[in-house]
């Protein structure tokens, strides 16, 4: 599979790699479903502390990537390290914020319930929820406005508000590293603005913060640091200098023919 | 979570009471009363108390058990479970023969009911993940199939000269009244498994059920608690197959779960609920096909769930049919009468000659009413019933209606926070003063008198008085030139 694979666009951050102190340090990551490579010999070295926005069209594999880094979908080659260390011996370091759509807002539980989910891994087994979780979880529901909310049953809340949740859960499991999937999506703009404060307050606290972003018009107020992806990494580094016309049309427009040719041809002998 | 665990305690009591304390006759008279309840629900034989202690506790654990397959959306797993169970009963009767048994030896059977109901599970799985069927085609096949098979190994071994395998058919429709001290031991162990686990378990299957990935990337074995959860249900499943049969048993895991839903938001809840419906059921249910002889009772007891389901369904608090359509009707009421007030104020005040001058509660005439938001003469006829019954309208004159002095005062407040909220679009949420009209038509009736202090606060170079700010936007031209001429 490798030797299809041409380098030319490998990580722009051209700066000395210490991969042991970083939080995200990826090698040659590779992730495939039925055989159909869904992001493709990633090289990718995030710096503490920045806020990364991942960008990419549909389909170029925004998720994957970040459920690549927590183990949460097979990978058919390379690793990925978390502050030098694999992911599952560090997975207290690191938060996750999934997409609002990948669950069930019908569950009969409230949001306290759901933000509390945050302390569960470091609770463990058998032991139930206590006082100390919900007073966490409370704080966290206090840092993305929601306090009044904590005990509404979460279908009862709006999109925006169950995003927060999700956000919130998030900060009660006190990472230094977070990965969010699309918290932007379809929310209204007081809790847009929500989230950029929070990102902003986790920046300041020296957090670094992974986000899967589709709108390229906040690209460069939002992120210090961005990630142009579409199923390779087009371009990574800081905003002003990666978020180039160049670049996007890149990410974007230009096709891959090769790289589609090969991925097209495998989907048939597949099948 | 308590009231998972006293219904708990109080079932394992009740059973311990009643097995060893014989007849119910010998109590005091303080219990007469109580005795005479007891006697019609338990039928003062032993195996009738045994049959109905047993259908009841099994009811609690798929009560339970169904609540976490239910979330998990995996209910009609169940259903291969109990299908797939049933070639497994042949199988262990011909092994269990093979081996020099007797053959019909209860724990054997269930072992392999078991063995084969896991066996379906898996085969769907595979099913699934090898090629591109569904979930649901890939449990038809399981489920038909391996019926199938089972009833093929039943008219097999029926065959067999030297074997006697009466009986064995029961399992398809269950056949509680032939249950056994031994059977009610099993059934309280599973109980108690399952109920262990809800106690135990309970964020962990949680987690797992509302968000699968999010658990993972904790680190929760998700494979381990997914088995673990199949493992609970194989053995409600399997010891469910004598009470109520293979074909019922899946009504008995998904009824009481799904019934419970409509009474409460909260887990904990739902689980102790349909612990108790599940229990209930069982308990009526075999009393009932007791009391009435030749009353199959896994169906009885089905029937007995259904019946509690439909009630939830329908007056279920949390999401019944009635509270819910009660609540959507209270709310358009409530709109429809904000809207006609609103009217009648923004009539009013295209009416005042100067801006500058309080708003005066002049006779509003209907035409311009009905024009102001497009009322059919029913449409306003019955808003200005209901006004009327609430005194705040009152007639004046032929054609001619005047806000009474409460009446007024409700439209002036109705309007100010109909502008606030405007205001508050425009200004945060970017919304064309055009469009903003709309937006807010739908909002401002769930507007408390907390969210508009939020407003006010929001919105601080308002005057703070309870004055009504201007509308941002242009009222329809035409009703309140109408309104204009009428009054000249």
């Amino acid at each position: 599979m490798k030797s299809f694979v041409d380098n030319r666009h490998a990580p722009a951050d051209g700066r000395p790699e210490h991969p042991d102190n970083l939080p995200l340090a990826i090698h040659d990551l590779t992730v495939a479903y039925h055989r159909k490579p869904v992001i493709w010999d990633i090289e990718l070295n995030i710096p503490e502390g920045k806020l990364v926005g991942v960008v990419g069209p549909n389909g170029a594999g925004k998720s994957t990537l970040l459920k690549a880094c927590q183990d949460l979908v097979p990978k058919t080659s390379g690793e990925v390290h978390i502050y030098g260390a694999p992911y599952k011996s560090c997975r207290s370091l690191v938060g996750y914020v999934p997409q609002r759509e990948s669950v069930d807002w019908d569950f009969p539980v409230s949001a306290l319930d759901v933000v509390a989910m945050g302390t569960y891994g470091r609770l463990g087994w058998f032991r139930r929820v206590g006082k100390a979780q919900k007073r966490v979880a409370m704080d966290a529901l206090e840092r993305v406005g929601i306090e009044h909310l904590a005990n509404r049953q979460i279908s009862q809340l709006s999109g925006g508000q169950q995003q927060r949740v999700f956000l919130a859960r998030a900060l009660a499991q006190d990472a230094r590293l977070y990965f969010m999937d699309e918290p932007f999506a379809a929310v209204d703009a007081a809790t847009e603005q929500a989230i950029v404060t929070l990102l902003k307050e986790l920046n300041r606290g020296g957090k670094t913060c992974l986000i899967v972003h589709h709108d390229l018009s906040s690209v460069t107020r939002y992120f210090d640091w961005l990630v142009l992806l579409n199923m390779r990494v087009v371009a990574s580094g800081p905003t002003e200098e990666v978020f180039t016309r160049e670049n996007l049309q890149k990410t974007y427009g230009g096709k891959l023919s090769l790289l589609d040719d090969v991925v097209d041809r495998l989907r048939h002998v597949s099948s | 979570m308590s009231a998972v665990k006293s219904g708990l305690i109080l079932l394992v009591a009740l059973a311990l009471l009643f097995l060893s304390a014989g007849s119910v006759e010998a109590r005091e008279s303080a219990w007469q009363d109580w005795g005479y309840v007891w006697k019609v629900l338990t039928l003062q034989s032993y195996n009738a108390r045994l049959v109905i202690l047993s259908t009841s506790l099994l009811g609690m654990a798929s009560g339970l058990v169904g609540t976490f397959l239910l979330l998990r959306k995996r209910s009609l797993m169940g259903d291969v479970l109990s299908h797939a169970a049933y070639p497994g009963i042949g199988m262990a009767f011909l092994v269990m023969l093979l081996l020099g048994g007797e053959g019909k030896w209860l724990p054997g059977l269930l072992l392999g009911a078991a063995a084969t109901g896991l066996l379906g599970v898996l085969m769907v799985l595979a099913i699934r993940n090898t090629t591109r069927l569904k979930d649901d085609a890939a449990m038809g096949i399981v489920m038909g199939v391996s019926f199938g098979l089972g009833v093929a190994l039943m008219k097999m071994v029926s065959n067999l000269p030297q074997a006697d395998a009466a009986g064995l058919n029961s399992f398809i429709y269950g056949t509680a009244a032939s249950m056994i001290f031994g059977d009610f031991l099993l059934i309280l162990v599973v109980t108690t498994g399952a109920a262990l686990a809800s106690l135990f378990l309970l964020k962990e299957f949680a987690i797992l059920c509302f968000d699968e990935s999010f658990a993972a990337s904790q680190g929760w074995p998700t494979l381990f608690l997914d088995l673990a959860m199949l493992g609970l249900v194989t053995s409600v499943t399997v010891v469910g197959l004598q009470a109520v049969g293979l074909v019922l048993i899946i009504a008995f895991l998904i009824i009481p779960a799904t019934a419970a839903r409509f009474w409460t938001h909260d887990l904990r809840g739902m689980l102790a609920l349909a612990a108790v419906i599940g229990g209930a059921s069982g308990w009526i249910g075999s009393s009932l096909s007791a009391l009435f002889a030749d009353f199959p009772t896994g169906a009885v007891i089905v029937l007995v769930a259904a019946a509690i389901f439909l009630v939830s369904m329908l007056f279920g608090p949390a999401r019944g049919v009635v509270p819910r359509s009660w609540r959507h009707a209270r709310l358009r009421r409530k709109v429809g009468r904000q809207h006609l007030l609103r009217a009648a104020y923004e009539i009013l005040e295209g009416q005042q000659p100067d801006v500058a001058e309080p708003i005066r509660n002049l006779p509003i005439a209907l035409d311009s009413l009905m024009t102001h938001r497009s009322w059919s003469a029913q449409q306003i006829n019955r808003l200005l019933r209901t006004a009327r019954n609430e005194d705040h309208l009152e007639e004046a004159g032929p054609g001619q209606v005047r806000l009474s002095e409460a009446g007024f005062g409700e439209a002036a407040r109705i309007t100010r926070n109909h502008r606030l909220w405007e205001l508050y679009l425009i200004r945060y949420a970017d919304i064309a003063p055009s469009h903003v009209d709309r937006d807010a038509d739908l909002v401002e009736h769930v507007l408390d008198a907390e969210v508009v202090d939020q407003l006010e606060s929001e919105l601080q170079d308002r005057p703070s008085s309870l004055e009504v700010p201007p509308s941002p936007h242009f009222i329809d031209q035409r009703a309140e030139s109408q309104a204009i001429h009428r009054k000249a």
